[in-house]
């Protein structure tokens, strides 16, 4: 008989996040003897990439520290949101939305690995349905969406569009063509560095073997999406010539922007010295700005899941007060982060949306998504917080989530601040339980 | 102690979307399952569009719909449970 589910529950290391990052710090932690808590929103652990139905085996990356986790002593909490955190008592007061109801965990330290999420850029008709992001067009396929015989676009930028391109042909879809807005040589140029890394470049020949006769296209993306009430078709261009493509689905986005909104509520400095999205600003032990809060994985800047699994070890074990930095294992660990922050930089520089991109969108095509606000109703000399007021825009169930990113992309603006609740959640869980 | 996962033992279930009676795979998503049952609309935007999901990891908000009477569930995190009703926004 399971257990009553509990509304308040005191642990020494709460991770948030069930992606690389935080598995691999909730094994750290529970293993060095941390009374250790593992949060994560999903139906299942594994975040984005590692998504697999419940089930169904896990990719193999993940297998040995999914069974590693089992045996950990690690208490795991899914489809549990995170919407407070606190200082509390020389710890952390974090407040979640476990399947509708109310949890309380009073931590001694926190690792957070909340991930990364897809960029998206407006574009005439972006709304439609049947139009996801490219991670989005994945999960859904993982989740167990039946693609087979479906006409299938992928368009955008980044290193996710070969893998889904994939799955997809895989699962007998018909992928059209791969629209990859970053240019010729800095493709070549980022695929040259990863000889250094042979593993990558033997990922990406497989991949391209993997859906023959696609074509793969540099320097074009998507200029329109068509359709009445879905996509039918969409018009690609690659800045002088245009052409369309009949479709089904269409899988669109700009590569990916750490979801920083826990981490910057509890006052987490950022890592602005690098170009493109920032992360959150760590040191060597992982551990943040804020005494007691450590973060890992993309959430510190998008460099993929072998970074992310090492700085979830890193910050796992020293959240749990085990981190040796002179040991050969912490070395190899540094080492790890340090190429994954090489590859971070590498990755920013090659698929960096280009200009064309902020001119895509329309005076009539929405930003904000959650309110209906289209372009040409913002101002681009406000701030956030006057779109917000004057708009609605980025006051819908997102919070700016998705439109926030594309007006930074669009107009420099940098993110507005963050307030609790950090997700929508029902009044009642808003309030704490002598108060109901 | 991790808890028990959604689920999944192998056998087909029926679920109701807007009265309507959908056989689903068991270890879906309430996103997949729409999607294989062809409904591609899971609600109209403040305008009046129709929208379907976009994000389908639980941060854009576009898939809620309302299952079991509670409101704002987003289908792409929401495990299918046998005799789950739904009503979508369309």
């Amino acid at each position: 008989m399971p257990e009553p589910a509990p509304s308040l529950l005191k642990v020494e290391v709460a991770v948030v996040g069930g992606g690389p990052a935080g598995i691999a710090a909730a094994c750290r932690a529970a293993e060095a003897g941390a009374a250790t808590l593992l949060l994560d929103e999903g139906v299942n652990l594994g975040g984005q990439i590692d998504r697999h139905r419940p089930g169904s085996p896990p990719p193999e990356a993940a297998r040995p520290w999914l069974e590693r986790l089992a045996r950990s002593g690690a208490r795991v909490f899914g489809q549990t949101s995170c919407f407070d955190a606190q200082p509390s008592a020389g710890g952390f007061a974090l407040v979640a939305d476990r399947q509708g109801a109310r949890l309380e965990v009073r931590a001694g330290r926190l690792v957070l690995a909340t991930g990364a999420r897809e960029l998206f850029l407006p574009f005439p008709g972006w709304t439609l349905p049947n139009v996801l992001g490219v991670g989005g067009a994945q999960a859904l396929l993982k989740s167990g969406a039946e693609m087979r015989g479906k006409r299938v676009v992928i368009a955008g930028s980044g290193p996710l569009l070969l893998p889904v391109a994939a799955a997809f042909a895989k699962a007998g879809g018909e992928v059209l063509l791969v629209a990859e807005q970053a240019r010729r040589r800095d493709l070549a140029r980022f695929a040259l560095a990863a000889l250094g890394q042979p593993a990558k470049l033997w990922e990406g020949v497989r991949y391209r073997a993997a859906f023959g006769g696609t074509p793969y296209l540099p320097s074009t993306w998507v200029k329109e999406a068509r359709g009445r009430s879905q996509i039918e078709s969409v018009v690609l261009t690659d800045g002088s010539s245009d052409f369309e493509v009949e479709c089904d689905l269409l899988a669109a986005a700009f590569g990916l922007v750490p979801n920083l909104e826990l981490a910057r509520h509890l006052g987490c400095p950022l890592d602005r010295r690098a170009p493109g999205s920032p992360g959150v600003r760590v040191d060597a032990r992982q551990e943040t700005g804020v005494p007691g809060v450590f973060a890992a994985g993309e959430l510190c800047g998008v460099a993929g899941a072998d970074t992310a699994r090492a700085e979830g070890e890193i910050a796992g074990l020293a959240a749990a007060g085990a981190w040796d930095g002179a040991s050969p294992e912490a070395l190899a660990l540094a080492r790890a982060r340090e190429r994954g922050r090489k590859l971070a930089v590498a990755l920013e520089r090659t698929f960096r949306p280009r200009p064309e991109l902020r001119h895509l969108a329309g005076p009539e095509t929405l930003v904000c998504r959650c309110e209906d606000v289209p372009l040409g109703r913002i101002d681009p000399a406000w701030t956030p917080r006057q779109a917000k007021l004057y708009t609605r825009a980025g006051m819908g169930p997102c919070q700016g989530r998705v439109c926030g990113p594309a007006l930074s992309f669009l107009f420099g603006w940098r993110e507005d601040s963050v307030r609790s609740p950090l997700q929508p959640t029902s009044l009642r869980n808003l309030l704490s339980p002598e108060d109901r | 102690m991790t808890e028990p996962a959604p689920l999944s033992t192998g056998e087909t279930f029926e679920i109701t979307v807007d009265g309507r009676r959908l056989r689903v795979e068991p270890g879906a998503t309430l996103a997949a399952a729409l999607w294989n049952a062809g409904i591609f609309h899971l609600r109209r935007s403040a305008g009046g569009s129709p929208r379907g999901a976009l994000c389908a990891m639980g941060i854009c908000y576009e898939c809620r719909v309302t299952v079991d009477g509670a409101p704002h569930r987003r289908a792409c995190l929401e495990p299918c449970r046998p005799g789950m009703e739904v009503s979508t926004g369309a």
